[in-house]
């Protein structure tokens, strides 16, 4: 919608054009600034102009740049079939630098996915609105957060006297639609660190109806070290993160997921049914990360056997890596073989 | 900056604050919709440099070297993207609002998108049709070996012209082709391959034309004509009430109450007033005194005269306490925030039972009887306690009794184009309104009632209506557009935005219903109890009209020796409630039909045994008591029988659809009646002329919202007149065409307005018959009308002839002139039967409706495409309020979700298809035997819903919708 108390429009492209005077706000993709009145603001401060990089791959893991769109993200982690995804990438949508190869050891990049669709947001806004927006308008259903959540994200904040900042993304949202930046502080980027990247990761949501605006989105994820993540979003007002030394019992993750505090009432869910249907999400997110690692660690068996030439008789027997008795059918934990970086051993 | 829009290089200067759709409108591109101005429901889709985006939530300021493609650009001009064709042949819309954005999402899919296709669908909501047939456009077109690639289009490329065999049905009506019933695939898919019916709906329709007909005619009664507009819509070129901009409108916008009631001590203007471009603020002191009330009835005293322009008192949260009238829309809204209001806050109610609670705050302490509100001491506006026999002697005797409390929410009509008018003074001074209205008679006899002006002064006028679905049949912007054009003698304009829809216009009634039902060891029901709350909230429009129909069909579908009826509608301070597809009965059928299949679990009875057991019979008195009540009813035919027996076969033969492991699966259904009118007259007087190069001339009353009206009204002139489509012009929905017409409502389209025309049709025929036969100097008997003139033996008596020697008396300024009317003095029975396969998950309350079944005694069908588009319409709208859609309000009386991501509107994902059946009847009310079908569908679905959790669950849901949580919560409670 028209948004007729702004009278200014003005693109940042250096540092020094993001000091906000009184009234303006900054814009990045703009789709939730246009799609409400907004009284308080004068002018927008579009922040696209600022030339970030969406995606960079370095060492220390994947940095996305705030103004990243929502399609850029999903076609990078899609890969090669970006291309044929959008065939149309002309215009304004045309790239000039080739997104980098997502390293393929980094299998939880298939949460971008399932992040994006979890959004109430259609394909078609995709294409405009940013990672870094969702984030900050930190909405408890902005499933941005929960894919940044999920996965240790850090938030790398530039703050007006020119410092940065940085602190975990489930520390961001200070609200149902409020985040913890002071005026004038602008996120920049987000940072991955790249073991959980390496991570075996999973997401699930639901909401009132079947694609509608998430009530609960939960993930979870092991890292090669057997640790285990798990994340609450949309259903608690803010994320809410679970780590356990290994993947927990059903009877466990329950009981901690059951206790977390931060569920509430709205259109989108009452408390206690998101309060349940957490519990139920994370458990099915628990009982395929299971399953995935037994099959890892199945694939990974058969794998070196038969590298060193010896053909695999039968299927690892699950509970001969099984280090926790309480759930003897758990396929695999903290003690199986870590996946390599060079995914031999995705399935 | 400088951009692109379909290819014309534009220059243009937008506004720092302004979003890419109002810059296309702003251009002239009115085939942009706005629905919800907030990028949830598509209406303003294009493509932005070959991608598609939601053009309202697009920052204008970055269009520079932009290239934008609009549903008309999409394909080359004179021809359809072949999406556009199949929508177009296929009855992929019928409102059609969301039709041009639904194309350009859908010109861009690819054939591996049709895995996907709900979740691409779902940033595209359409209303009226249930997505059915949109789905199967987009598949035919992306699985067909014509197209070759797809995707977007590319900026500045068009797409190529589609085949040869599209393009020449481009041209709307000269070269349509009707999906003949019982012909083809869509006719199969009409009654399901192999159903009971299904041949002879076809033989049926097919055979309901005239003997001797020529192939001209074949647009005629019985077959699915496409509509006249098709083409224009899928493109977005028909205009809709704000596609056509007046010349130097004003905007006018309204500032609403904060608080749920509160007294208006003060408003001060004048800094309002003295913003730049503000040229009037409006407030009660500028209001006429006289009550109205928003609902329009063919008589205006079956709604309470409980209601201002402007009020010195307000009732509900965002109630207008002020318009603004202003040059640009930000000097408006400038100005709305610039009104300083001081109130004495008073206190309120929310809820209906505490409002008629003795001491309750009152709302409407000074109405009276007189006013039409029952006892305004008690917040009651209406009340009805009527029955016949001893019902609690006979419950006490039954050998069986079940009852129950079901509650149901507000629904609002999520029309895609909101409530919307703009008025100005015609050459002559006249005041001319343009409205999104159903009923622009009874709108143009109320503003003259309320501002003192003469009829022949007011003309109220529509164009194709996006979407109505019951809201349109009030009045809730001509008012203040009236009161702004009258004050300031400029054009005004008032358009609601999407939030105004939710906060200031009407929902459906939420009620309570509490059912007891008595039987005999054979299932006879001995005795029904009926105690209904009704919620108006904070004004009477449609209060009681739709408690008095809430409790009708529902309760007299079925034989009952006793019967106890007990209701009330109250005031509260909540959002007004008002009119709505099915007028009441859905909710009470919801009680009843729950309560019979508790009755029917109760007995180990089969639910349609039990319903057969019961059912009227047709010649049953509806009345047992010889109550003179609804004495207008008559068994024009009857189908319920037919109705139970297809649904129950369908039922049985299942679809296939399995539920996910782990889910409990249950079946359930319900049954509905509903009278073919409304009582106590609808009117409609029509004309048709016939102008001397043969072109015909159809004047009518009613509007087209999607009903299909417009395309059964052009098919009556083609059967009765030999007419082809190309001859028939409509004139329609304007108090200029004709001299009344009671509207658009209460499923009239066709039993109303087309028995009427049908009748103007025939003596049209029949004075072409008698002039020609005198000017051949024959016997009329043996005159007969072709497509070129009247045959008369040997000669064809030319239709200039014709008209030339008409007698003055039946001559007008467009030619030789019949009239034709409709009274409503006598109304036929129509019947629905919703059968339900649903899975669900107890875990999580999931409801997953596996197959989706609806039979409909419909009478004969005028068109039966468009019948079977109101069934599907209906059903997604019942499956909506089933299972998503809740209008919320917080303790300050404050709408909480007044937008469509907090509204839950069914998207595609979130309706199946429906099987849809037809019972073999033919009516002896309706014209050429057809019955109405337009509301019904609605009213049978949520208590099948209901019924089939129940059985799945062992535990059944009482609170509507059924929505995940209170699903959950009934499957944790077991």
């Amino acid at each position: 919608m028209d948004i007729t108390t702004v009278t200014s429009f003005r693109a940042a492209r250096s540092r020094a054009d993001l000091a906000l005077a009184p009234g303006e706000a900054f814009m990045a993709g703009g789709t939730w600034l246009l799609s409400e009145p907004q009284p308080s603001t004068t002018g927008f401060v579009d922040l696209t102009a600022m030339g970030w990089p969406d995606i960079e791959v370095v060492d220390a893991g994947l940095r996305i740049g705030a103004t990243c769109t929502i399609a850029t993200l999903l076609d990078w982690a899609r890969g090669a079939a970006a291309a044929s995804a959008h065939p149309a990438a002309t215009g304004r949508w045309a790239r000039a630098d080739a997104l980098p190869p997502v390293p393929e050891a980094w299998r939880a990049v298939a949460l971008v996915e399932p992040a994006a669709n979890a959004l109430l947001a259609s394909f078609k806004i995709w294409s405009t609105a940013t990672v870094g927006g969702n984030l900050c308008q930190s909405f408890a259903a902005g499933s941005m957060i929960s894919l940044a959540v999920a996965l240790d994200g850090v938030a790398v904040v530039w703050q007006p006297d020119g410092a940065e900042r940085r602190m975990p993304v489930a520390e961001l949202p200070a609200g149902n639609g409020a985040n913890a930046l002071a005026r004038g502080e602008v996120l920049r980027a987000i940072e991955i660190p790249a073991h959980a990247l390496r991570s075996e990761a999973r997401l699930q949501k639901i909401a009132l109806a079947e694609l509608g605006r998430s009530g609960a989105v939960i993930t979870g994820r092991v890292d090669e070290d057997g640790a285990a993540t798990f994340g609450v979003t949309a259903a608690t007002i803010t994320p809410r993160v679970l780590r356990f030394a290994a993947l927990p019992s059903t009877e466990e993750l329950r009981e901690r997921v059951e206790g977390l505090d931060g569920y509430y009432s709205d259109p989108l869910g009452a408390e206690d049914w998101r309060r349940g249907v957490s519990a139920v999400l994370a458990e099915r997110i628990r009982s395929q990360l299971q399953e995935s690692i037994a099959g890892r660690a199945d694939a990974a068996a058969a794998g070196d056997a038969a590298t060193t030439g010896v053909a695999a008789a039968s299927p690892v027997d699950p509970s001969a890596v099984s280090a926790r008795p309480a759930v003897p059918s758990d396929g695999a934990d903290a003690a199986s073989p870590a996946p390599s970086d060079d995914g031999s051993a995705r399935a | 900056m400088r951009l692109e829009i379909n290819g014309v290089p534009t220059e243009v200067d937008p506004a720092p604050g302004q979003v890419l759709r109002t810059l296309l409108r702003e251009q002239g591109r009115m085939d942009v919709k706005r629905g919800c101005d907030a990028g949830d429901c598509g209406a303003c889709s294009v493509l932005l440099d070959g991608r598609p985006v939601h053009s309202c939530i697009i920052p204008a300021q970055r269009l520079d070297g932009a290239s934008v493609t609009t549903a008309a650009g999409l394909a080359p001009e004179g021809e359809l993207h072949p999406v556009q064709q199949a929508l177009a042949d296929g009855f992929g819309f019928q409102c059609g609002y969301c039709t041009p954005g639904m194309s350009v999402t859908a010109s861009t899919l690819c054939e591996h998108d049709l895995d996907d296709l709900d979740r691409k669908l779902k940033g595209n909501l359409c209303r009226c049709t249930g997505y059915r047939p949109i789905r199967e456009a987009i598949r035919s077109t992306l699985t067909s070996a014509s197209t070759s690639g797809c995707g977007p289009t590319n900026a500045g490329a068009p797409r190529p012209a589609p085949p040869a065999s599209g393009a020449d049905r481009t041209d709307s009506a000269a070269s349509t082709t009707p999906i003949a019933a019982g012909s083809d695939r869509s006719a199969d898919e009409v009654t399901g391959a192999g159903a009971r019916g299904a041949a002879e709906v076809g033989a049926g329709a097919g055979g309901a034309a005239p003997a001797g007909l020529s192939p001209s005619t074949s647009h005629g009664v019985g077959t699915s004509a496409r509509p006249e507009a098709a083409t224009r819509i899928v493109q977005g070129l028909e205009p809709f009430a704000f596609d056509e901009p007046v010349p130097g409108a004003l905007f006018l916008r309204v500032l609403g109450s904060p608080h749920p009631h509160a007294r208006i001590l003060s408003i001060d203007t004048s800094d309002a007033l003295a913003i730049e471009g503000v040229v009037d603020v409006l407030t009660h002191e500028h209001a006429p005194a006289t009550r109205f009330s928003t609902a329009r009835h063919e008589h205006r005293t079956d709604d309470p005269d409980d209601t201002r322009v402007l009020d010195d008192t307000v009732r509900f949260v965002g109630q207008r306490v002020a318009a603004v009238v202003a040059e640009t829309v930000a000097a408006a809204e400038a100005a709305l925030r610039a009104i300083r209001v001081e109130y004495e806050v008073l206190p309120s109610v929310l809820d209906p039972e505490a409002a008629r609670a003795p001491g309750a705050p009152l709302l409407h302490p000074l109405r009276t009887p007189d006013d039409r509100v029952a006892e305004a001491g008690r917040n009651v506006v209406a009340a009805l306690h009527d029955g016949h026999g001893d019902a609690a002697a006979a419950l006490a005797a039954s050998h069986a009794t079940v009852s129950g409390t079901w509650r149901t929410s507000r629904v609002t009509h999520a029309q895609l184009e909101t409530h919307g008018s703009v008025g100005w003074l015609d050459e002559a001074g006249r005041l001319v309104i343009r409205s999104s209205t159903q009923v622009p008679f009874l709108t143009r006899d109320e503003l003259c009632h309320v501002f003192g002006l003469e009829r022949e002064n007011v003309r109220v006028t529509a164009n194709r209506i996006g979407g109505g679905f019951g809201g349109k049949q009030e009045i809730f912007t001509e008012d203040l557009v009236t009161l702004a054009v009258l004050r300031t003698g400029r054009p005004v304009a008032y358009e609601f935005s999407r939030t105004e829809q939710f906060q200031r216009a009407s929902v459906r009634h939420p009620m309570r219903i509490s059912v007891e039902l008595g039987a005999d060891a054979q299932g006879r029901l001995t005795a029904m109890r009926v105690d209904l709350l009704s919620d108006t909230g904070a004004y009477g429009n449609h209060a009681i009209g739709v408690m008095f129909h809430s409790l009708a069909e529902s309760t007299t579908i079925y034989r009952v020796p006793a019967k106890r009826l007990d209701a009330e509608a109250v005031y509260t301070n909540n959002v007004p409630s008002g009119a709505f597809r099915g007028y009441g009965l859905g909710q009470v059928i919801l009680g009843v039909e729950s309560a019979m299949d508790l009755l029917a679990e109760r007995l180990g009875i089969d639910p349609f045994e039990l319903r057969r057991i019961n059912m009227v019979r047709e010649g049953d008195p509806l009345h047992p008591d010889a109550d003179k009540y609804e004495e207008d009813l008559v068994w024009g035919s009857y189908g319920l029988d037919q109705c139970l027996d297809l649904a129950e076969s369908a039922l049985r033969r299942g679809n296939g659809v399995e539920a996910p492991s782990g889910w409990a699966v249950g079946e359930g259904m319900a049954a509905s009646m509903i009278a073919t009118m409304a009582p106590r007259g609808h009117i409609a007087r029509t004309s048709v002329s016939l102008r001397p190069d043969g072109r015909l001339l159809l004047r009518v009353g009613t509007a087209e919202f999607g009903n299909g009206t417009s395309t059964v009204l052009r098919q009556i002139a083609a059967t009765d007149l030999l007419a082809a489509p190309e001859r028939i012009e409509l004139w329609s929905a304007d108090t200029d065409a004709v001299e009344h017409d009671t509207g658009a409502f209460a499923s009239a389209g066709i039993t109303v307005a087309g028995k009427a025309l049908h009748a103007a049709c025939l003596s049209l025929a029949e004075r072409m018959r008698t002039i020609a036969a005198g000017l051949a100097g024959a016997d009329a008997a043996s005159a007969r009308l072709t497509a070129d003139g009247v045959l008369v033996g040997e000669r064809v008596v030319g239709f200039a002839e014709i008209v030339a020697a008409a007698p003055p008396e039946q001559l007008d300024d467009a030619g030789l002139t019949a009239d034709g009317s409709e009274l409503g003095d006598i109304r036929s029975l129509a019947f629905n039967v919703h059968a339900v396969r649903v899975a669900v998950d107890p875990e999580t309350g999931t409801v997953r409706v596996l197959q989706s079944i609806q039979s409909a005694d419909a009478g004969f069908l005028m068109n039966p495409a468009q019948v079977r588009g109101q069934v599907e319409g209906g059903t997604a709208q019942g499956i909506g309020s089933a299972l998503y859609e809740e209008v919320l309000i917080d303790d300050g009386g404050r709408v909480q979700n007044p937008v469509f991501r907090t509204y839950r509107v069914p998207q595609s994902a979130d309706v199946p298809d429906t099987e849809v059946y037809f019972a073999e009847t033919d009516d002896s009310v309706g014209p050429f035997g057809a019955k109405s079908m337009s509301e019904s569908p609605y009213n049978p679905v949520a208590p099948a819903i209901g019924n089939a959790i129940a059985r799945a669950l062992g535990a059944r849901p009482y609170h509507q919708p059924f929505t995940r949580e209170r699903v959950w919560r009934v499957a944790q409670s077991r």
